[in-house]
C-alpha cells in the first residue's frame, strides 16, 4: 500500500456453534443430509410453529464471553429481522439487535507481516450476539427453478463483531486465524471452512495516513478462507485508493468477493440497503443469564490460548513464534506437552513438533489427533538424541520408521537396526584413515586450499559409518588427520 | 347424560352434525368431516366402555379454524391458506382431544383473525343467529355462532383484542379470555404474538370452566407458556359474592356507550350487588389509548407473523411470475385479502426506520400504562365490570368501510388484552332490536377461576344465557 494511505478494517465474523439441535427448534443441527431432511415444522416455518431458545447455544455464547474477558449480559433480547427471501422461511431471521449477550471484550493474535518482523496485535470487540443462520437457495441443480435447502435454517451462529482496529490484510487475517482457533479451542465450533461453519464479512474503508477521522466503508461478503479474506482486502484498498486518487469517491456499499476472477461487484449501495424493521420476538422471553451460569461456565473453560503461550514460553523457554504455533490448536498444544514431559529438551520438542511432524502431518493431510507417532514415542526418539544413542540424521529415519508404524519401541528399533552413533574415538579414526585412503583427489584439492573438499570428506566418512558416525568426532579427527 | 350413558359419543355427535347441516345457512363452519367426528365419537364411546370417566370424554366441540388441526383444513379464513392441512395439531386442539372431546370441524372467523364482524373471512360472512342481518361479531364470529344456534355445545376462539368477548356479547353466549400465557400459542396462526390468547365461547360460565380444565396448561413448546400447577377452574364456581368488591371503572361508561347498552350492563351490575357484591368506583386513565396503542401493536407484529405466506412452502402461489421476488409479491397480493393487507401496510410503516421509536416504542410504554392502571384498580377491587361494546351487534356492512370506526367496536375490550389479564362476556339483556347486550367482567392475571365464579353466580340468578335465538 501506499505511504500516504492507511486502511481501517473491521471484521464480522459468523461462528455456527456446534449444538446438538437447532436454535429455535429439536432438528438435529449437523452437515451433509439430504436437502430438507434435517428441517422441522419450526424450521419450515409452518402456521402456528414457535420458536424455544436452546440454551446450549446461550452457552456457547458465553463461553465465549467468558474467554474473550467480555460482558455477559444479564438480559438480552432477540429481535426480528425482518426481509423476504426464499431461503428465510419465516420471512423475518431471529437475531439480536439492541442487547446483545456479548458486550465487548478482546483478541490478541500474532501478525506476521510480509515483509517484516511478527508482532502482537490485540482487536477489540465490540458485540457477539446470537442469531438463527438461513437455508440455502440451490439455483444450479434445476432449470428455470430455484430448489431450497433448509436444513440449514435455524442452525445456531454466534456473530462476533470486531472494532475497525485492524489496518492491513495482514492483520485482518491474523486476527481471523485467532479467532479461527479461539472458537475451535472452545469446542464451540468445528472450524470447517469449507461447510461454512466459519464465515467472515469484511468492512474496509481507507483514510489518509495520520487522519483520525474514517473514510467511507464498503463492506465485502462471501470471505470463506483466509486466502479470500487477504485477497479481498488488499484487492478493496486498492480499489479505494485508486477511485480516491483518480478524484472519485467511496460510496458506501456492499460488495461481494468473487475468488475466480479476484475481484469485488456492487450488491447492493447505501440507497437500496434494506429497513429490517427490528423489533423484539414476542415469541421469546428476554434471555436471562444468571451470575451462577456465567461462573460455572467461566470454571469449565480450558487453558485459553493466550495464558497457554505466556505458560509456554516461561515453564519451557520458547520463544513466542513457536509458542504461538503450538498454541494454534488445542490437541496440538496438548500433544507437545505430553511429548515435552517425556524428553529431556522442550525447545527440540517443539522443533520437531512445529518441524518433522507437522510437515509430515501436512503432507499426509492428518490432524494432530491422528498422528501415527505418539507423544510419547516422540519424547522416546528425542532422548535417544540428547543423550547422544543416535544423532539427528538417524533420529529422522527413526520417526520414518515410527509413522510407518515399522518400529513400536524407539530403543528396540535403533538395537535392532544398529543405528548407535558410533563414539569410539579409535573406531571413527579407523574409518577415517579409510576414507582418506580412498579419496586421494579430494585430499589433493583440500590440501591446494579448496575447504569444500574438507565437507566432502566428512560426507564420505558419514557415509562409510551408514551414517551412525558422531558427526563432531568425524570433523575433529578428519581436521586432526589432514592438519599433520 | 354421557356420564350415566345415557346417550353415546356417537348419538350426540350425530345430533351436532345434524344441526350443522341443516344450519348450514350461518356458514359458521368451514370445514366439515362427519366421518373423522364419528370416528373421534366411537373412540371415546370405547374408552367411557373401557370403564374411563371424565365430564369432557365424548362431549363435541368445534374449533376455531386458527388453530392447526391434523384432520381438518386449517385456513386462518384466508386464500392464502385455502385447503392447507396441518401436520400437526395446536396444543389446544391436543389437551381436549385427549380430554376425549370430539371435534365436529373448524369455524369460519375473520382472516387470520382480523376484524370485529367476521366480514374478513375470504370464505363469506357468518351470519348472527339472532338477526340475520346482523353481524355476528369477530374475529370468532363463526364460534359464536355455532354456540348461539346450538351447532356445538362449545368452541375454541382466540381473543387478541376483543374477538372471543365481542362475538360473545353479539351473540348472547360466554365467552373468556384467561390470563395471556395460560393457554399454549402453539398451533395457533399468529396474528399478534404478544397478545393472541386462546379461550372459550360456550353457553355458561359452568361450562367454560369445565373445558378450561383440560385445555390450559402449560406448553414447552411455547415460551410464553406459564409454568404454573395445573388448576381447577370449577373451584371458585360456588364464590360468595358477599363482600367482593366490583370495580366499576368509569372509562367504560363514556364514548358513546349507547344507552339500550347501558342500561342492561347497569342493570346486571345492580344484580350482581343484589347478590352481595359491592359496587367501587375505579379507575383505568389510560384505558381510552387503547385503541391506538393496539393499532400500533397489533399491526407491527401482523406484518412480521404474516411474512411467512410467501407462495415458497405452501399456501397460495401465483400462477404467473417473472422471478422470484415476483412470485412472492404476487402471491401476497393474490392470497391476502384487504383487511390483513391494510395491516401489513400500517405494521410495516410503524417498525421503518425513523418511525420505530415514534410509533412501535411509544405504544409499547403506553400499554405498560393502562397494564399500571390495572394493577392499581385491583388495589381496589376484586374484579372489574363493564359493557363489552359501546352497541349491541352492528348491521353487515355498517362499519366495512370505514375502518376506524370498525376499529372502535374493540374499545372496551382492548384495554385487558394488552394488560394480558382475563375477560369474559355474560349474555345480561337485550338492548335494540331484540339483540343480545354482554357484560364484561375482567379480573387480575391468573385469577380466571374467580372470574367464572363471579359469572356463574350471575347465570345462577338469571336466565340471558338460557335463551336461544327463535327458528334454532
Amino acid at each position: 500500500m501506499k505511504a500516504q494511505w492507511e486502511a481501517v478494517i473491521g471484521l464480522e465474523a459468523h461462528v455456527q456453534l456446534l449444538t446438538q439441535s437447532k436454535i429455535f427448534s429439536p432438528a438435529p443441527n449437523a452437515f451433509g443430509a439430504e436437502p430438507n431432511a434435517q428441517a422441522s415444522v419450526i424450521d419450515l416455518a409452518l402456521p402456528g410453529v414457535l420458536p424455544v431458545l436452546n440454551r446450549a447455544a446461550v452457552e456457547c455464547a458465553i463461553r465465549f464471553g467468558c474467554a474473550v474477558d467480555a460482558r455477559i449480559a444479564e438480559r438480552s433480547v432477540f429481535a426480528r429481522k425482518n426481509y423476504f427471501y426464499p431461503d428465510l422461511p419465516k420471512g423475518y431471521q431471529i437475531s439480536q439487535y439492541e442487547l446483545p449477550v456479548v458486550q465487548g471484550g478482546s483478541v490478541s493474535c500474532l501478525v506476521s507481516p510480509r515483509p517484516g518482523e511478527p508482532y502482537t496485535k490485540t482487536v477489540q470487540l465490540t458485540r457477539a450476539h446470537l442469531e438463527e443462520d438461513a437455508g440455502k437457495s440451490l439455483h444450479e441443480a434445476f432449470r428455470d427453478q430455484s430448489g431450497i435447502d433448509l436444513n440449514r435454517a435455524g442452525t445456531p451462529l454466534l456473530e462476533i463483531v470486531s472494532e475497525p482496529d485492524m489496518r492491513s490484510s495482514a492483520e485482518a487475517v491474523a486476527y481471523a486465524r485467532a479467532l479461527h482457533a479461539l472458537v475451535v479451542w472452545l469446542d464451540i465450533c468445528d472450524g470447517n471452512m469449507q461447510e461454512g461453519s466459519f464465515r467472515c464479512d469484511a468492512n474496509v474503508s481507507v483514510r489518509p495516513s495520520g487522519d483520525a477521522r474514517f473514510g467511507t466503508r464498503v463492506e465485502i461478503k462471501n470471505l470463506n478462507s483466509f486466502r479470500f479474506l487477504q485477497q479481498a482486502i488488499e484487492h478493496e484498498i486498492a480499489r479505494q485508493i485508486e477511485l480516491i486518487e483518480d478524484g472519485g469517491q467511496v460510496v458506501q456499499e456492499t460488495r461481494l468477493y468473487d475468488p475466480n476472477l479476484d475481484q469485488t461487484r456492487s450488491m447492493r449501495s447505501k440507497e437500496d440497503a434494506m429497513d429490517y424493521r427490528y423489533f423484539p420476538d414476542p415469541d421469546l422471553l428476554p434471555l436471562q443469564v444468571s451470575t451462577d451460569w456465567i461462573e460455572r461456565v467461566r470454571a469449565s473453560l480450558p487453558e485459553l490460548p493466550g495464558a497457554m503461550r505466556t505458560r509456554l514460553t516461561s515453564q519451557y523457554g520458547l520463544g513466542s513464534y513457536d509458542a504461538a504455533l503450538l498454541t494454534s490448536s488445542r490437541p496440538l498444544a496438548h500433544y507437545f506437552e505430553a511429548a515435552a514431559r517425556g524428553a529431556p529438551d522442550p525447545k527440540a520438542v517443539a522443533n520437531w513438533v512445529n518441524g518433522e511432524v507437522s510437515a509430515a502431518l501436512n503432507a499426509a493431510g492428518l490432524s494432530i489427533e491422528r498422528c501415527p507417532v505418539s507423544p510419547a514415542q516422540l519424547a522416546a526418539l528425542l532422548s535417544r538424541v540428547g543423550d547422544g544413542t543416535i544423532n539427528q540424521k538417524i533420529a529422522k529415519d527413526v520417526f520414518a520408521a515410527l509413522w510407518e508404524a515399522k518400529a513400536e519401541s524407539v530403543d528396540a528399533y535403533i538395537d535392532a537396526q544398529g543405528l548407535r552413533q558410533i563414539s569410539d574415538a579409535a573406531a571413527i579414526e579407523a574409518i577415517v584413515d579409510q576414507v582418506l585412503a580412498a579419496n586421494g583427489a579430494m585430499v589433493a584439492e583440500f590440501k591446494s586450499g579448496k575447504e569444500k573438499a574438507f565437507n566432502a570428506l566428512v560426507g564420505q566418512a558419514m557415509k562409510a559409518s551408514r551414517g551412525k558416525a558422531n558427526p563432531a568426532q568425524v570433523t575433529a579427527i578428519l581436521r586432526r588427520r589432514l592438519d599433520a | 347424560m354421557l356420564e350415566d350413558r345415557q346417550v353415546s359419543a356417537v348419538e350426540l355427535a350425530n345430533v351436532f352434525l345434524a344441526r350443522i347441516e341443516r344450519y348450514r345457512g350461518l356458514n359458521a363452519f368451514l370445514d366439515v368431516r362427519p366421518e373423522l367426528t364419528l370416528q373421534q365419537a366411537r373412540a371415546a364411546d370405547a374408552r367411557r366402555a373401557r370403564g374411563e370417566r371424565g365430564a369432557l370424554l365424548g362431549m363435541p366441540i368445534a374449533h376455531k379454524d386458527i388453530f392447526v388441526t391434523r384432520g381438518w383444513a386449517s385456513t386462518a379464513g384466508s386464500r392464502m391458506l385455502e385447503g392447507y392441512l396441518s401436520p400437526f395439531d395446536a396444543t389446544v386442539v391436543e389437551r381436549l382431544a385427549q380430554a376425549g372431546m370430539v371435534c365436529l370441524g373448524k369455524l369460519n372467523c375473520d382472516e387470520f383473525a382480523m376484524g370485529s364482524s367476521n366480514e374478513n373471512s375470504a370464505f363469506g360472512n357468518v351470519l348472527n343467529p339472532w338477526d340475520a342481518a346482523a353481524v355476528p361479531g369477530g374475529s370468532s364470529g363463526g364460534s359464536a355462532a355455532a354456540v348461539a344456534a346450538r351447532l356445538a355445545p362449545v368452541a375454541t376462539a382466540t381473543d387478541t383484542g376483543g374477538s372471543i368477548r365481542e362475538p360473545a356479547a353479539f351473540t348472547g353466549i360466554t365467552g373468556i379470555k384467561p390470563t395471556y400465557g395460560r393457554p399454549s400459542r402453539w398451533g395457533m396462526i399468529a396474528f399478534a404474538s404478544s397478545l393472541d390468547t386462546a379461550g372459550l365461547l360456550a353457553a355458561s360460565a359452568q361450562d367454560c370452566a369445565l373445558v378450561f380444565n383440560s385445555m390450559l396448561g402449560f406448553d414447552a413448546r411455547d415460551s410464553t407458556s406459564v409454568q404454573l400447577p395445573e388448576e381447577d377452574y370449577t373451584r371458585a364456581l360456588d364464590i360468595d359474592l358477599r363482600g367482593l368488591r366490583i370495580g366499576v371503572p368509569a372509562q367504560f361508561f363514556t364514548q358513546g356507550l349507547q344507552p339500550d347498552v347501558e342500561a342492561a350492563v347497569r342493570a346486571a351490575l345492580e344484580q350482581i350487588r343484589q347478590l352481595g357484591a359491592s359496587l367501587v368506583e375505579v379507575e383505568l386513565p389510560n384505558a381510552p389509548l387503547g385503541i391506538p396503542v393496539y393499532y400500533v401493536v397489533a399491526p407491527a407484529e401482523a406484518s412480521s407473523n404474516l411474512s411467512r405466506f410467501d407462495g415458497v412452502r405452501y399456501g397460495h402461489r401465483a400462477r404467473t411470475f417473472d422471478d422470484l421476488t415476483d412470485m412472492i409479491k404476487k402471491s401476497r397480493a393474490e392470497g391476502f385479502g384487504p383487511e390483513p393487507k391494510r395491516r401489513i401496510l400500517v405494521g410495516t410503516y410503524v417498525l421503518s426506520h425513523g418511525y420505530y421509536d415514534a410509533y412501535y416504542l411509544k405504544a409499547s410504554k403506553v400499554r405498560r400504562l393502562i397494564a399500571e392502571d390495572f394493577q392499581r384498580a385491583f388495589q381496589a377491587c376484586d374484579v372489574i365490570a363493564g359493557p363489552v361494546t359501546s352497541s349491541v351487534a352492528f348491521n353487515f356492512g355498517e362499519k366495512a368501510a370505514d375502518p376506524v370506526s370498525m376499529y372502535l367496536a374493540d374499545l372496551f375490550t382492548v384495554p385487558a388484552s394488552l394488560a394480558g389479564v382475563p375477560g369474559l362476556s355474560v349474555p345480561c339483556g337485550f338492548g335494540d332490536r331484540g339483540r343480545p347486550v354482554g357484560l364484561q367482567l375482567i379480573a387480575n392475571h391468573f385469577d380466571e377461576a374467580r372470574l367464572l365464579g363471579v359469572a356463574h353466580r350471575y347465570q345462577l340468578a338469571t336466565d340471558w344465557h338460557r335463551r336461544i335465538p327463535a327458528g334454532y
